[in-house]
């Protein structure tokens, strides 16, 4: 790894945690991050460890874990297509998630924009899950052929595959009734409002678990960027580590939707942001992981806070909303800087 | 065969099978009109209730149908060519938000009222879309195929953030929306085509000038330039034609942007990568698509009928994923 890779990865962990603390300290009512530090210790008041611990802090760490599991997904995607415009949002999985938890939202709704009790509680994020991984094993399925898995196919295929999800989900909305189809816009924003542990948990595993199986083939896909004769040549067994990654890349990303919503634009752009402060070869995984964190729990931050410190009102916006927001900017920013350096 | 006359067959055919659809389109619905039926409508209107069908509803949006299909299918695969990316289509261009966010602008200032008056503020939202793409893309030595793609992938996204922040803050032209989002040609009159028609027309020859010069581009920008194309300008027109036929695409039937996206690659399966005939081949597919689409939502949603653009991706995409399955993607 180059030290200017190193030093980003520090900083950005540094930022998150940094900004992780900011996000527990504001808010309605405001708790110093002294306060905060010594809560998140075993001290503190009662009322403080209410707010800090029950409140904020499952939707902050919801937001860091879903910021590292879309980031790390999109890097993997992208490197595995060659294709910088691959993500999540692309490919079938937040799609095929979002028509799962529509589906839930629109068709079980009450109608007066709130649902039924156990539906609500377990069955929107179980409909995503069980969208999102139904659609990863039809875009699976479909690309497998003898044995061999070409990644440019599988973004195509799960294109289809997400058109075919996000027409349903644009019917769907039709359908309903216009109170539960403000409800479904503002899940498919990407919401981390009143998140929940039994929210965190899950993408808490599935990071666990995927991240680290991800970093264990980095060198292999580092030769693999160079094609696949080459890396064969070096003893990669290309065809199964593909395999493998994709379905890393896919249930990281349903497992984060499930939790949040399809946040928008995360899984595209931290690893292109990442590949060009690096300037690596390809998206460096623990790098993009981080900067993935930082961007979530920061939009979050604003999106929570931002209409109150613009004195508009009380009312919250959706994270997804502030990501692309924010990070498309920034994207454009770092694309016309490199044409100017061409 | 030689390959030039098979492709020309296969456009030939591609034609007849667009006249069979549009044909369809006036004759099947949810009442049934034999061929002479819609013959006498056409020919010799005297206000029968057949004959109403016919002139003031089937036939305007069938005709609708054909010439946004056309335009889209077009701009797909122009799309693809300029940004050499095969997940290329309107939606991840700009384009497609752009007419969103004005539809939804102009549904909380009160400027439209229904989705059938959308039409010049979707066209505006997309225009002005474009042109910001279009502009960013071309700061300082011109964007590579990856960064334009990025430039739209990136405005798209930032202009659907505002829309959802508008569309979340208020119920009304939520409901609106969601009409307008799923794509549909029902109710679009013949007023709808003739207000889209300049753009169509404009951007269909620009097409036509560009696809030679986009088959030098495809050899790799020093080549292209070797050979005395200016690539600056080849770009240009091929993004000034993506906008205008976008534009109007999205204007007159909402985001339907999967068609081009199946009109290009199905074009590319059977006429491979010639974009002299790749890119007419596309819009003919496009027009079937979407006729055959809008006929499907008719015949299956009985009294309220289901969207075209729901349709095509039910139905069209399966389609596009086992057309893409079969062979590799060369662009």
């Amino acid at each position: 790894m180059k030290s200017r890779t190193v030093v980003l990865s520090l900083v950005f962990a540094a930022l998150a945690v940094g900004i992780a603390l900011l996000s527990l300290s504001i808010g309605t009512s405001k708790v110093p991050v002294g306060d905060v530090v010594e809560v998140l210790l075993g001290g503190g008041r009662r009322g403080q460890r209410l707010i800090v611990l029950e409140l904020r802090l499952p939707r902050v760490a919801t937001g860091l874990l879903v910021g590292i599991a879309f980031a790390v997904s999109g890097a993997l995607l992208q490197t595995l297509s060659r294709n910088a415009l691959a993500s999540p949002d692309v490919v079938g999985v937040n799609s095929g998630a979002s028509a799962g938890a529509v589906a839930v939202i629109v068709l079980a709704g009450t109608g007066g924009g709130n649902i039924s009790g156990f539906a609500g509680k377990v069955g929107i994020p179980l409909a995503a899950i069980l969208g999102g991984l139904l659609a990863t094993v039809i875009v699976g399925v479909l690309s497998i052929q003898r044995g061999q898995v070409d990644g440019g196919k599988v973004v195509l295929i799960g294109v289809g595959i997400a058109a075919a999800a996000n027409s349903l989900v644009a019917w769907m909305l039709v359908i309903g009734d216009v109170n539960d189809a403000g409800r479904a816009a503002a899940w498919l924003a990407g919401s981390l409002n009143a998140r929940a542990w039994s929210d965190a948990v899950p993408v808490l595993i599935a990071v666990v678990v995927l991240l680290p199986v991800a970093i264990l083939f980095n060198r292999d896909l580092s030769a693999m960027v160079l094609g696949d004769d080459v890396a064969s040549s070096l003893g990669v067994r290309v065809a199964r580590i593909r395999l493998l990654l994709l379905i890393v890349a896919t249930l990281l990303a349903a497992m984060a939707t499930a939790g949040a919503g399809p946040i928008a634009f995360v899984a595209l752009v931290a690893p292109q942001v990442a590949l060009r402060l690096t300037r690596m070869e390809r998206p460096p995984l623990v790098t993009t992981a981080l900067l993935g964190a930082v961007f979530v729990v920061l939009a979050d931050l604003v999106a929570r806070n931002g209409l109150g410190w613009l004195h508009v009102g009380p009312y919250e916006l959706p994270v997804g909303v502030i990501t692309a927001a924010a990070g498309a900017p920034y994207l454009l920013h770092l694309i016309g800087r490199q044409q100017r350096g061409r | 065969m030689h390959p030039s006359a098979r492709r020309a067959t296969s456009l030939v055919v591609l034609v007849i099978l667009l006249a069979l659809a549009f044909v369809a389109s006036l004759v099947f619905g949810s009442r049934w009109l034999g061929p002479g039926a819609v013959w006498h409508a056409i020919t010799a209107d005297n206000g029968s209730d057949a004959d109403v069908i016919v002139r003031s509803l089937r036939a305007p949006r069938s005709v609708v149908a054909v010439l946004i299909g056309l335009c889209l299918g077009v701009a797909g695969a122009l799309m693809q060519g300029h940004t050499r990316n095969a997940l290329a289509e309107p939606g991840i261009f700009g384009v497609s938000s752009g007419a969103a966010f004005a539809v939804v602008l102009g549904l909380q200032v009160g400027l439209v009222e229904s989705v059938a008056s959308t039409v010049w503020v979707a066209l505006v939202g997309a225009l002005i879309a474009t042109y910001g793409v279009q502009r960013l893309a071309s700061r300082g030595s011109g964007a590579s195929p990856v960064g334009l793609a990025l430039t739209g992938a990136a405005v798209a996204a930032m202009l659907g953030a505002f829309t959802s922040a508008i569309v979340l803050l208020d119920n009304n032209t939520l409901d609106g929306y969601r009409f307008w989002a799923v794509g549909s040609v029902s109710g679009r009159g013949l007023d709808v085509a003739v207000q889209v028609l300049p753009f169509a027309v404009i951007g269909l020859t620009l097409a036509a000038f560009n696809a030679r010069d986009l088959d030098l581009l495809s050899l790799g920008d020093d080549v292209a330039a070797g050979l005395g194309l200016s690539i600056r300008r080849a770009r240009l027109v091929g993004l000034v034609a993506i906008g205008l036929l976008t534009a109007a695409g999205v204007a007159a039937c909402g985001p339907i942007g999967f068609l081009g996206l199946l009109g290009g690659h199905l074009a590319r399966q059977v006429f491979g990568a010639r974009n002299t005939w790749l890119i007419p081949a596309a819009g003919v597919i496009g027009a079937i698509a979407l006729l055959l689409a809008d006929l499907i939502g008719r015949l299956v949603g009985g009294a309220g009928e289901v969207q075209a653009g729901v349709i095509l991706g039910v139905v069209g995409a399966p389609l596009f994923v086992l057309v893409v399955r079969r062979r590799a993607v060369v662009l």
